[in-house]
């Protein structure tokens, strides 16, 4: 059963945090001791052909043409913007519309897979990466694909070409994963440690940087000693454990945490002098750039007290989530299943939504949970100040609720409506059952709506 | 198919976790910490402290139903706050109050200083300090009658005046006191006796409460007990209650020191009178008191300096009714002048940066 109380850990109060947030119930044990496993090919594959931040890729096959495992199936269009491989062997049938996890039917392509085909990589050329310029690789990085696939799915290679003038001197692998039931980074630095110290070394050269900090969370000890017995000797890479408390996965909260360093409101982390990326993300990099193949599958956790066989499984782009769920022996509907983790992930709007790049897990929760996290008795704010003290980028939500109630949108400004990333941690904590969160989405429109239509 | 399907799609928002830390479990558990002081006032004051807390109790809960049931809503007394303003007007009151005074003070807690304002969550003053506040000035002179502790019939009758008809004026209790009090009884709380002869109390009386004062007031390291098990359950905030009693020792040592003989010091500043129910149960109403973490602070040290003040420099002998309630009053100003200084909020020192760079 899922627990509901935080894992007490004495010697956190030394660990290295950020300042205020919140301790939800870990319940990471359904999965984290669950090395990675494949899960078969389901018979058709839906390649959404906009899986990441930026412009949606452009096709190069048609219908009827043959693709091979690993091959370029659509490119990028422009720079930010990712191209995109075949999953699997076979036929591509047709473009057609897909229902994604938000709601929105979206163009992708459907690929019928070749019975009885193998899951050997068919395609891609081995790179030297020593003997490549920081230009070749960032073009390499494009080339595979690779989006940041703790969830933002934003175009690694953008990343690594920080803004003229920001020097990066620290690059920062993000491991936390704190929100609570996902185990798919966690397993990661166990499974494939070496992949993550090869990424963060590729990292490290393209971007110039002289050191590296792999930062993960006290309740995955157990990572951060793989990663220790791989790490190179030169001492450039290091590993830090920190205080297990969400949202420490945050970009901003790491900087905070690990090198004591606050990105500056509306900035990006290289204006002082960071670049961070997801273990996922590293891993990916790590494995896929000395083969110069592309991203055709990603590690997926498959968890909560919903599902018979909870799991960290690799997972083809593009198969669709019922396959997967059938395979793990779940036969109730979309209605309970989140796609990431319970703080910030969506629910999902139907089983027919495709794995893509940016989900790195799915939730299972009984219908009781979502009755009793859902349904709560809604009350007037009591002025308790929870949230002003949970809110890790210290807003004074509950302010900012009641301006929102009161549909004083541009007021918010003045509090800093926008420095908000949607975290989770007011509404989690508010005793009233307040959906600030929700307030703050609806606000943050509104707010760009009016200032659009000012003149 | 399709379309019934797209009908039925749900769509929730994130976060799917909510803290099992809702207002009705907050509220229900300040009540728990409340019980074993009512507990220690029955004890104390016998037969009327207990009526005092069953009548103020239930006619604050029934006015607020009533109320929601005239307007046609649902009721609002499952939240339990109104149950906590009941049971707080009960210990703030003399023991020996006619029991309709207690009920009209509790009628106007709730009606004027809660529901008045808009209910929980609207309301400006802590309501149990509104309804004492007006009760002070209407009944005066039952308002400021004591009665000794520990008397030996406490438990088989009641303070004569406690059953005054309503509406009419309590009778003297001279002839009943002559009976029943101990030998040297002046009718004095310790802060009066202090105030007007410079008489000290026993310590050990003050802490553990086997003295004069209002029904719940008296013991001081119970009181201290009960905000503790609320302040480690995190459902108090236990810096409001720190800083009060810090500064309100500080302050009155400093002027124990410049003339012992005048001024009490600072353990009788804490044990007597209201300040150690006020500073745990009082001023910590979430509703009333600042948001922000700093405001907090502030909002603390205001209440615990004017305590000291109104004591030792004012026309009463008690202050903390005012002093809370003073604070409340400025509780949305201080929260508007300490706001949170936001992560990575750009610095006036954005010139420098430029410079540097």
């Amino acid at each position: 059963m899922s627990s509901t109380a935080h894992t007490f850990r004495p010697l956190s109060i030394f660990r290295k945090s950020f300042s205020q947030g919140i301790h939800p119930a870990e319940n990471k044990h359904y999965t984290e001791h669950k090395p990675i496993e494949r899960l078969p090919f389901p018979s058709e594959l839906y390649v959404l052909l906009s899986q990441h931040a930026g412009k949606p890729a452009v096709p190069l096959v048609k219908p009827g043409q043959e693709v091979v495992r690993g091959e370029p199936i659509a490119r990028a269009d422009g720079f930010v913007s990712a191209p995109l491989h075949a999953p699997a062997t076979g036929v591509v049938k047709r473009i057609d519309l897909v229902p994604t996890s938000k709601g929105p039917r979206k163009e992708a392509m459907v690929i019928q897979v070749y019975p009885g085909e193998t899951q050997e990589v068919l395609y891609g050329q081995d790179r030297d990466i020593e003997a490549m310029s920081k230009q070749e690789l960032i073009q390499a990085v494009q080339d595979s694909g690779l989006v940041g696939l703790g969830g933002a799915a934003f175009p690694t290679h953008v990343k690594l070409s920080p803004p003229e003038g920001h020097v990066i001197d620290t690059v920062l692998i993000n491991g936390c994963e704190c929100e609570p039931y996902l185990t798919t980074d966690q397993r990661l630095m166990i499974d494939q440690a070496a992949d993550l110290v090869e990424g963060t070394k590729i990292l490290m050269k393209i971007l110039g940087a002289p050191r590296a900090i792999i930062g993960t969370e006290d309740n995955k000890i157990e990572s951060a000693e793989a990663i220790r017995k791989v790490l190179p000797a030169d001492g450039t890479i290091t590993v830090q454990v920190v205080r297990t408390k969400y949202p420490q996965g945050a970009e901003k909260m790491l900087a905070k945490a690990l090198v004591n360093r606050e990105i500056p409101s509306g900035q990006y982390p290289s204006s002082v002098g960071l670049a961070v990326f997801n273990v996922a993300t590293t891993v990916e990099l790590g494995q896929l750039l000395p083969k110069g193949q592309g991203v055709i599958e990603r590690v997926v956790t498959i968890t909560g007290p919903g599902v018979d066989k909870p799991g960290n499984y690799i997972v083809p782009i593009g198969t669709p989530l019922r396959f997967i769920m059938k395979k793990l022996g779940y036969e109730g509907s979309a209605k309970h299943l989140i796609t990431g983790g319970p703080m910030m992930g969506d629910t999902v709007s139907s089983l027919d939504v495709p794995i893509t790049k940016g989900c790195g897990g799915f939730l299972v929760l009984t219908p009781q949970q979502f009755e009793e996290n859902t349904l709560s008795e809604r009350f007037p704010c009591i002025s308790c100040g929870s949230c002003v003290d949970a809110c890790p980028m210290h807003l004074n939500p509950a302010q900012l609720g009641k301006l929102a109630a009161k549909r004083m949108y541009l007021e918010m400004d003045k509090y800093h409506l926008f420095d908000c990333f949607e975290c989770g941690c007011c509404s989690y904590v508010c005793p009233a059952g307040i959906p600030l969160v929700q307030y703050f989405r609806v606000s943050k429109k509104m707010n760009r709506e009016m200032k659009a239509a000012a003149p | 198919m399709s379309q019934a399907a797209a009908a039925s799609i749900e769509l929730r928002t994130s976060p799917h976790l909510r803290s099992p830390k809702t207002v009705d479990v907050i509220m229900r558990n300040v009540v728990y910490a409340l019980l074993p002081i009512c507990a220690f006032a029955v004890w104390n004051f016998g037969l009327s402290a207990l009526a005092l807390i069953v009548v103020c109790t239930g006619v604050a809960v029934l006015t607020e139903h009533v109320y929601c049931v005239l307007v046609k809503k649902p009721t609002t007394v499952g939240d339990w706050s109104v149950v906590i303003t009941g049971i707080l007007v009960a210990l703030i009151l003399p023991p020996a109050l006619p029991l309709w005074m207690a009920a009209v003070t509790s009628f106007i807690s709730v009606a004027l200083g809660k529901i008045f304002f808009g209910g929980l969550g609207y309301n400006v003053f802590n309501p149990a300090l509104v309804g004492r506040a007006f009760s002070q000035v209407a009944f005066t002179l039952p308002m400021t009658t004591w009665t000794p502790a520990q008397l030996p019939g406490r438990f088989v009758e009641f303070i004569p005046t406690s059953l005054t008809i309503p509406f009419l004026e309590p009778g003297s209790l001279q002839g009943w006191l002559s009976n029943v009090a101990p030998d040297g009884w002046t009718g004095a709380t310790p802060l009066q006796l202090m105030k007007s002869e410079q008489i000290g109390t026993e310590a050990s009386q003050l802490l553990f409460g086997t003295i004069a004062g209002s029904t719940g007031e008296t013991a001081a390291v119970l009181i201290l007990v009960c905000g503790l098990y609320l302040a480690v359950r995190k459902m108090m905030n236990w810096r409001i209650t720190f800083s009060i009693l810090v500064t309100a020792a500080l302050f009155s040592w400093l002027f124990h020191l410049i003339n012992p003989s005048q001024y009490p010091d600072p353990i009788f500043m804490l044990g007597a009178g209201s300040l150690m129910l006020g500073a745990v149960f009082m001023a910590t109403d979430m509703v009333s008191s600042p948001e922000t973490r700093l405001g907090v602070w502030v909002y603390g040290i205001f209440i615990g300096i004017m305590v000291v003040v109104i004591r030792l420099f004012g026309g009463l002998p008690e202050g903390v009714m005012y002093a809370i309630l003073l604070g409340n009053a400025a509780s949305p100003l201080i929260s508007r002048v300490t706001q949170p200084k936001t992560y990575g909020a750009v610095r006036k020192s954005r010139k420098q940066a430029k410079e540097g760079a």
